[in-house]
């Protein structure tokens, strides 16, 4: 029985309509398709106090994501904290600051956990039993562990190279890991093969228009966290390019049911300069983003060579008044320790990115200081420890009595030996 | 010499529903599209939007995306497999 707020799947590019059914692309011209909603039923059905009375979790918002029934994969992901996050404002030398910190989010300390919950809802109302993925490991994490969780088989295919803690974050969960000797892109071709072919629910191949909406309650939750507003400058991480526009695409849907006041809000996409086909877009005024081919970057989980929602990511930005901008690898690793260090909040190295590009579009005035800014991270840094161990002291070594304490507090002791 | 052209499965109804189409004569991929279009018309108005290949199909020539080869214009040989790719995916 399909839900009365959901109209069906829709061609973003020549409008033809479908069915709520596993398929990805327009039949005619290879589009993406975008869930439809029902909006004026949703707008009887749905208000400020009504949301507020319900568990704090992403399903608060469940009116406005593509399921037929009640949610049975990821009932608890989301409701992240929004933190207002003053003592960064100071070193960025902004006022109004806050961080959506999506790297507590659960079961799997990414926004993804958020995307899968849909899905994989989606999937088994679709009566799929084997599900999947490509994933950069993020998405991996979270298919792995909430498939095991609703008892679905899970095929995770993922670039060989990948950071080793997101490759046991997901054989924990006894999903079925093939690494493929090649770039994110290449697995992901793969895995379209291997979706049609086999008829399983890959995550983000055939059920990716329902998996996409699930990003929007990252920006609900932005919109309800700060009161029922918008905000005025959102800077989010890129890999694929989806999350940027489903924030903005939230935005606009919370104005439109009346639940927030309808008001602009600027969004800049950030970027690793060794994979930036998006901003590169952007800062060269290119309609269509240039693929790169070999991603070479410490912020992997952004490491999309061909981002499929690429045109729309740089059209949004474009049309916001936003601005894309990317970062060098040492550039990630200081704002990653930032983070910590002025809000205690350790982050992926996207969340280096996401800091670094806010910090790079201050400096170059493309944000004012004096405005709304919110930061979205998207990822938790223990999952690429790797990235930034290199780049902190080490631990100092002291025998078990109050001297040698003493002696290096008070005095000048050498800060050796150090842990390893 | 034949190239072999894979379709992808929501796709295949515009070709008698085969998998793999066997296309002879073409020295590019562009003209392994164009004689495959010809025998497929219905197909041809999907792939092309005013004679240029449209923005969300990706072409792959023995599993390396074409754009990183000389896209159209990259010459095929006997035995080579083409593959047409929706590019909606990921992320």
């Amino acid at each position: 029985m399909p839900s009365e707020f959901v109209r069906g799947l829709q061609c973003r590019l020549c409008g033809k309509e479908y069915p709520l059914e596993a398929l990805n692309f327009c039949t005619e011209d290879f589009g993406p398709l975008e869930v439809e909603y029902n909006y004026d039923a949703i707008g009887k059905a749905l208000s400020r106090a009504k949301i507020e009375t319900r568990p704090p979790t992403m399903w608060r918002y469940h009116e406005l994501l593509p399921l037929d029934g009640e949610p049975t994969v990821g009932a608890q992901v989301g409701f992240t904290p929004l933190v207002r996050a003053n003592r960064l404002a100071e070193a960025l030398g902004v006022e109004k600051l806050w961080i959506k910190n999506d790297a507590v989010n659960f079961p799997t300390l990414s926004f993804k956990d958020r995307v899968v919950a849909v899905a994989l809802s989606k999937a088994r109302e679709l009566g799929f039993k084997t599900v999947g993925c490509a994933s950069t490991g993020n998405l991996a994490n979270s298919v792995a562990a909430n498939a095991a969780a609703a008892g679905l088989e899970s095929y995770i295919l993922i670039p060989a190279d990948l950071e080793r803690s997101k490759i046991v974050g997901t054989n924990i969960y006894g999903a079925k890991v093939i690494g493929v000797n090649g770039t994110y892109d290449q697995v992901n071709r793969l895995c379209t093969q291997i979706a049609f072919k086999y008829g399983w629910g890959f995550v983000n191949i055939n059920l990716r228009p329902f998996y996409a909406e699930g990003s929007k309650t990252f920006g609900y939750e932005i919109a309800e966290q700060l009161g029922w507003r918008i905000p005025q400058h959102v800077v989010c991480p890129m890999a694929g390019g989806s999350l940027i526009g489903k924030i903005h695409k939230a935005f606009g849907e919370l104005a439109k049911l009346g639940l927030v006041k309808d008001s602009p809000c600027k969004m800049y996409g950030a970027q690793a300069t060794g994979c930036n086909p998006i901003t590169d877009a952007v800062k060269n005024n290119r309609e269509q983003h240039k693929p790169i081919r070999k991603p070479n970057t410490i912020a992997k989980s952004l490491a999309i060579g061909d981002p499929a929602d690429g045109f729309f990511a740089a059209k949004l930005m474009r049309e916001t008044g936003g601005w894309g901008e990317d970062v060098s690898d040492a550039e990630i690793i200081e704002a990653m320790i930032l983070l910590g260090r002025t809000e205690g909040i350790f982050a992926e190295t996207a969340g280096g990115v996401t800091v670094a590009v806010a910090r790079k579009l201050l400096e170059q005035g493309r944000i004012p200081r004096d405005e709304e800014i919110v930061l979205c991270i998207t990822g938790n840094g223990l999952k690429t420890q790797d990235a930034v161990a290199e780049a902190l002291e080490r631990p100092v070594v002291i025998e078990p009595n109050l001297a040698a304490f003493e002696l290096l507090v008070e005095g000048a002791a050498a800060r050796e030996p150090a842990l390893v | 010499m034949s190239i072999r052209v894979h379709i992808p499965t929501p796709m295949r109804a515009h070709v008698d529903n085969q998998a793999v189409v066997e296309i002879t004569g073409a020295a590019t991929v562009q003209s392994a599209l164009d004689n495959l279009g010809k025998k497929y018309p219905a197909l041809q108005a999907k792939l092309f939007d005013g004679g240029k290949v449209r923005q969300y199909v990706n072409l792959y020539l023995n599993d390396e995306d074409v754009r990183y080869l000389d896209n159209l214009a990259t010459p095929v040989k006997d035995g080579d497999e083409l593959s047409i790719i929706p590019a909606v995916a990921g992320g």
